[in-house]
């Protein structure tokens, strides 16, 4: 019987395939990564299930770990006209190039009292030494500065001032300072706003799980 | 695609003394490449966080006149305070000199969701939102901010209906009583 030859066939696989594969999806994956924006203050948020996300769009106050408030302007909210507002009403007396410089900052955490001799110099006070915006129960300023915010958006869509307003805080943030921005808030008529916190998935058997709805109130 | 020709595409003979050069394959191993890449895709996958910050909706009551604020049956309240530490003190109804060493209880957060549906189920049509249902929430001068946005999330997991809790201001008695309880759980 003649002996059946099995004909040996090598085991080398084209590589090529798989290697543009690969880095097609490390192409994509890094191309499609939404980068971050560099936090100059670092907070992190407590978390929720609330599933809605925080707008681009946004005049924010941040309050960090250590008490500090700070107010950051959204560049497409009505920045410039908050700033002229607080600045006339609050009587700041800054120069127009005080005020273009005030405009061009990424967010304001000083008392008001001292934004001019800022402004003015020349250096650059680092976030982490800036004293924050007073709120104390005595010296509320957070309140002037919401009183030129809704100004300024007076006569428009409340609604819209509602969608925009965030408020950001460190976990270990402790309450009375909230309670100092709420009550900067109200002073205001400010009765609606947004808490930006870090997603959460709704816990497996639990009321809302069951009801299958997400929060989007 | 990582080969090439390399064969002398037939034709043009070399003379009988001409010694045929070595054919080298072009062809390069792709292995190491491929793992290096998937190892690339595995590294930016996992170190990714998918954080998309949410936003939670907060609608504050107006301060109202004292004769203006809303009652509420006794039986249907249940009052969350937030102390130091994490730690969640409650009562139900009200509290009186009498009943606090019976009524005011302590507990942490993982219990509280727990207490929170039990009342819920205990109040007639607890679930509606036409009920006397009633979560009172005080926060001491030492909770911290995620403790309140905590125990409000807890209110939107247990699918309490909107308009059924409110932040109430703290009063000195519930202060002290937690205070005192602090001292005595010995909680810094």
């Amino acid at each position: 019987m003649p002996k059946v030859k099995i004909p040996r066939k090598s085991t080398i696989v084209d590589m090529t395939a798989m290697c543009d594969v690969a880095f097609l999806l490390l192409t994509f994956f890094i191309l499609a990564t939404k980068q971050k924006p560099p936090e100059v203050l670092a907070v992190a948020p407590p978390s929720s299930v609330s599933s809605k996300a925080a707008p681009d769009k946004s005049i924010l106050v941040t309050m960090t770990k250590d008490g500090k408030v700070f107010l950051m302007l959204g560049d497409d909210t009505k920045k410039g006209a908050i700033i002229e507002d607080i600045n006339t009403t609050r009587n700041l007396q800054l120069s127009g190039q005080e005020l273009a410089k005030l405009k061009k900052a990424e967010f304001i955490g000083l008392p008001l009292n001292k934004i001019k001799s800022a402004m003015a110099s020349n250096q650059v006070i680092p976030a982490t030494s800036m004293e924050g915006i007073p709120t104390d129960t005595t010296n509320n300023e957070l309140t002037f500065w919401m009183r030129s915010v809704t100004n300024v958006y007076a006569g428009g869509d409340q609604k819209e001032l509602e969608k925009m307003l965030l408020v950001k805080g460190d976990g270990e943030t402790l309450y009375p300072i909230f309670k100092n921005v709420k009550t900067a808030f109200k002073a205001n008529e400010i009765f609606k706003f947004r808490i930006v916190t870090d997603s959460e998935s709704v816990p497996a058997g639990s009321e809302l799980y069951k009801t299958g709805k997400t929060v989007e109130n | 695609m990582a080969e090439m020709d390399t064969s002398s595409g037939g034709g043009h003979k070399k003379g009988p003394g001409v010694k045929k050069g070595k054919k080298l394959s072009t062809r390069v191993d792709l292995t190491p490449m491929v793992d290096l890449g998937f190892l690339l895709i595995t590294f930016f996958v996992f170190t990714t966080t998918m954080s998309q910050a949410t936003a939670m909706n907060m609608n504050e009551p107006k301060d109202d006149k004292i004769e203006d604020q809303m009652k509420v049956k006794e039986s249907a309240v249940m009052t969350i305070l937030l102390g130091k530490g994490n730690q969640v003190y409650y009562y139900y109804g009200t509290l009186t000199e009498e009943n606090a060493s019976a009524n005011f209880k302590s507990t942490n957060f993982k219990e509280i969701r727990k207490l929170i549906l039990d009342k819920r189920n205990s109040v007639p049509n607890g679930d509606k939102s036409k009920s006397d249902l009633m979560y009172i929430i005080k926060s001491d001068k030492e909770s911290t901010f995620s403790n309140s946005i905590d125990i409000l999330d807890e209110m939107s997991i247990c699918a309490v209906p909107a308009g059924h809790y409110a932040e109430v201001d703290i009063s000195e008695t519930e202060y002290k009583l937690i205070k005192l309880t602090e001292q005595a759980n010995g909680i810094k």
